[in-house]
């Protein structure tokens, strides 16, 4: 079962009005889905919001997480995004420590490496900004562990398909 | 469009007018006595007051199995909406058209009557508590909209794969007016109903089918719910398929058709469980291949090249791996695959398949044994048979009662078997035999129970008697929780712990404290002439017949294990 495990990006089309979340969120619990992270925002058209849900497990599971989906009447359109055929993006809110001089500055040499940006300076700490897939952040927050991270905010994975193939409502 | 001015709670009745709803079996509280008081105003809707909301619903149910037709039901707020949950439930699991409408506190107004989410005098969140086992749920916020939140709670809850849907009305919503419209267009961009059958899947179907040897057909309750019978038997007799039913599919196929196997699964016809290991294709239609019907999914139908029709794509792969997957309708995908098969087949009068069907069907069924003259549920259960007429609605509960109506009554006729499949509650028949009787009131309605059972929905005698709906229940009174004593005395050495209920109540004074009538039966002769008062009766009869404690269901596929592997004489 173990090595049959996959991670991938289900894009969802939902209404968007109350309990929506709720419901969606509801039946990965009920049905044992596990979410590694959901995002959610508006979309270009109206009324409709875009949940954006990274989720692994084996092809039997993930099957059932689109159909289980599908059956929601809340939710207007399922994708299921493999992830060699998508851009994702997951951005990083960063605080560590940065005592002293020397540090502030290994600390921005990193972030400019990785593309980051510093947006917030105080005597004692740094917050790094950082966009990229879940991996880079990974490899970004490893690298900041020896400084001391305080505290971390990430907004989980959103993903759009490459190419002309999306996910949109047609009119 | 034209509009009208008038209040939430008028709009409401007026929708549900509108949607042929003639009953509403429910129970009023303080956030529903707008709509309450205006039920007063529409003299064509029948209310109906239940004394548990719990069985306001089981009857909403029953309502809807007997006749095909959504029931409703009405409770108020807090515990109201709450007593409500089982039923759902109930409902939920087994596909059944359920609407419930609840009271709800205030939403807006005033801030002094502002009051949903402050945890307000009888406040639950039955939106968030019933998400999980409805179809659809949906709070209105404003009077306006409660004509298209009634016309899409129906729309959900009879088509596709069936369910309850639960509207949620605050007490504010009820008595505000508004402009309303019953024309306005129910858009659900995110649902929607599957098509007929895709041709290539149909081909590949009959294909299998045509050069099956040994073909059966498994029927669950999708056949009745797409009154899909007809099509069932014509099917089965064309390919002279044997046809096994799940639990749920009791009464799909009329069990005395030569070609009647009977249930499958864990207490099911023997015959039935042992022929689907010898099949080498398995038309599967409307059934979602629950556990207690497979066994063991390993050495389910193990030889068998697998077909399965549902109109729900997520049964499909859910629980086993299929050969032709078929999402759609029963009746269209049946009618599509006869319309081929009958181009490429003969019918046939025999095979050797048939045979070998019968030859197995005369040593699982040995001859009877010589009566004791005890009162034995097979004996009852087949003397009951002979003694209602086919178009007798049976109800069950749950447990041993309902495991021997299943192997013992005969079902001849779709929506004359109504039980709790898939949630097992306890409690269920006899409500849901009060609203199989208000749905049919030409016909007997009886409810096969157990003292188990029974004593959990019995206060509902109350409704039966003062509503005039009258029905017949079987209490068959063992003194124990039987299923699960059978479980103990199997599977935990007889340890019996918390099992024994003791020969009370008394049945005969408890139905004649409602104003029922009661009789006890110590042998085959008194029941017969009991059940024959029972039907001549126009008051609710209760007929206690007192069983041994100790009779197991038999035969039995104990949990874990094949279908091949079961226990104990038929």
């Amino acid at each position: 079962m173990e090595n049959n495990q996959k991670t991938i990006v289900i894009a969802a089309l939902v209404e968007n009005k109350p309990g929506v979340l709720h419901s969606v969120a509801n039946m990965f619990r009920r049905r044992n889905f596990n979410i590694e992270s959901i995002t959610v925002g508006h979309t270009e058209q109206k009324g409709v919001a875009r949940m954006t849900i990274t989720v692994s497990g084996d092809e039997k599971t993930l099957e059932q997480v689109v159909k289980q989906m599908n059956k929601l009447i809340d939710v207007i359109k399922v994708g299921r995004l493999e992830p060699e055929n998508i851009v994702s993006r997951e951005l990083a809110l960063i605080k560590v420590n940065a005592p002293d001089a020397k540090t502030r500055t290994d600390i921005i040499n990193c972030v400019e490496v990785f593309r980051g940006h510093i947006i917030d300076v105080s005597p004692e700490t740094l917050i790094i900004e950082i966009t990229g897939t879940s991996d880079k952040i990974e490899a970004f927050l490893n690298l900041m562990k020896p400084y001391g991270i305080i505290e971390i905010a990430r907004t989980g994975v959103t993903a759009l398909a490459r190419g002309l193939h999306s996910i949109r409502i047609e009119e | 469009m034209s509009a009208t001015k008038m209040t939430g709670a008028k709009a409401l009745l007026e929708a549900l007018e509108r949607q042929g709803v003639k009953h509403i079996f429910g129970i009023l509280g303080g956030a529903i006595l707008p709509v309450y008081d205006e039920l007063c105003r529409h003299p064509k809707l029948r209310h109906i007051l239940s004394r548990h909301e719990q069985c306001a619903a089981h009857a909403a149910d029953g309502y809807a199995r007997a006749s095909g037709r959504p029931g409703v039901c009405f409770a108020t707020s807090g515990p109201g909406a709450t007593n409500l949950v089982t039923g759902i439930a109930n409902a939920h699991m087994d596909s059944s058209p359920v609407i419930a409408i609840t009271g709800q506190v205030p939403t807006n107004g005033s801030n002094s009557s502002y009051m949903i989410g402050r945890d307000a005098f009888q406040e639950a969140d039955i939106i968030g508590i019933t998400t999980p086992i409805t179809k659809y749920n949906h709070q209105v916020r404003s009077a306006a909209e409660i004509p298209w939140a009634v016309n899409a709670a129906f729309y959900i809850a009879t088509t596709g794969r069936p369910g309850p849907v639960l509207i949620d009305v605050p007490k504010n919503v009820q008595t505000d007016v508004a402009e309303v419209s019953f024309d306005g267009k129910i858009d659900l961009r995110g649902y929607r109903v599957a098509g007929p059958p895709h041709p290539l899947q149909i081909r590949k179907a009959v294909e299998l089918l045509v050069e099956a040897e040994r073909p059966i057909i498994l029927a669950g309750g999708g056949v009745i719910t797409a009154n899909a019978s007809d099509e069932l038997l014509t099917v089965a007799e064309l390919l002279l398929a044997p046809v096994a039913t799940t639990f749920m599919g009791k009464g799909s196929f009329p069990e005395i058709h030569p070609l009647s196997l009977g249930n499958i699964g864990m207490h099911g016809n023997p015959l039935a469980n042992k022929m689907l290991l010898e099949a080498d294709v398995l038309l599967a239609v409307g059934t979602r291949f629950a556990d207690r019907a497979t066994g063991n999914l390993d050495s389910f139908c193990p030889e068998a090249k697998k077909i399965h029709i549902d109109i729900d794509a997520a049964e499909i792969g859910k629980n086993i791996e299929v050969d032709v997957p078929i999402v759609a309708d029963a009746k269209q995908a049946l009618s599509a695959i006869y319309e081929r098969l009958i181009k490429q087949v003969k019918k046939k009068t025999d095979s050797p398949w048939l045979q070998r069907i019968n030859e197995a069907r005369k040593l699982l069924n040995p001859p009877e044994k010589a009566e004791d003259g005890k009162l034995k549920p097979k004996r009852l259960l087949q003397t009951l048979r002979k003694l209602l007429p086919e178009s007798t609605i049976v109800t069950t509960e749950v447990g041993q009662n309902q495991m021997w109506a299943a192997l013992y009554f005969k079902a001849l006729k779709p929506r004359t078997f109504i039980s709790s499949g898939g949630l097992g509650t306890m409690g269920f028949g006899f409500p849901a035999a009060i609203g199989a009787k208000t749905a049919c009131p030409d016909r007997h309605v009886v409810d096969i129970a157990g003292d188990g059972s029974f004593i959990m929905t019995e206060q509902e005698l109350a409704c039966s008697v003062v509503e005039d709906i009258p029905v017949t229940v079987i209490v068959l009174n063992n003194g124990v929780l039987g299923m699960v004593a059978q479980w103990q005395r199997l599977f935990y050495k007889k340890r019996y712990m918390a099992v024994k209920l003791g020969r009370s109540p008394d049945f005969v004074k408890l139905a004649e404290a409602y104003g029922a009538q009661g009789f006890r039966v110590e042998s085959i002769a008194e029941f017969e002439k009991a059940v024959k008062q029972a039907l001549k009766s126009t008051v609710t009869t209760v007929i206690d017949v007192p069983i041994n404690s100790e009779e197991d269901v038999e035969p039995m596929v104990p949990p874990g294990c094949g279908l091949g592997q079961q226990i104990g004489d038929y």
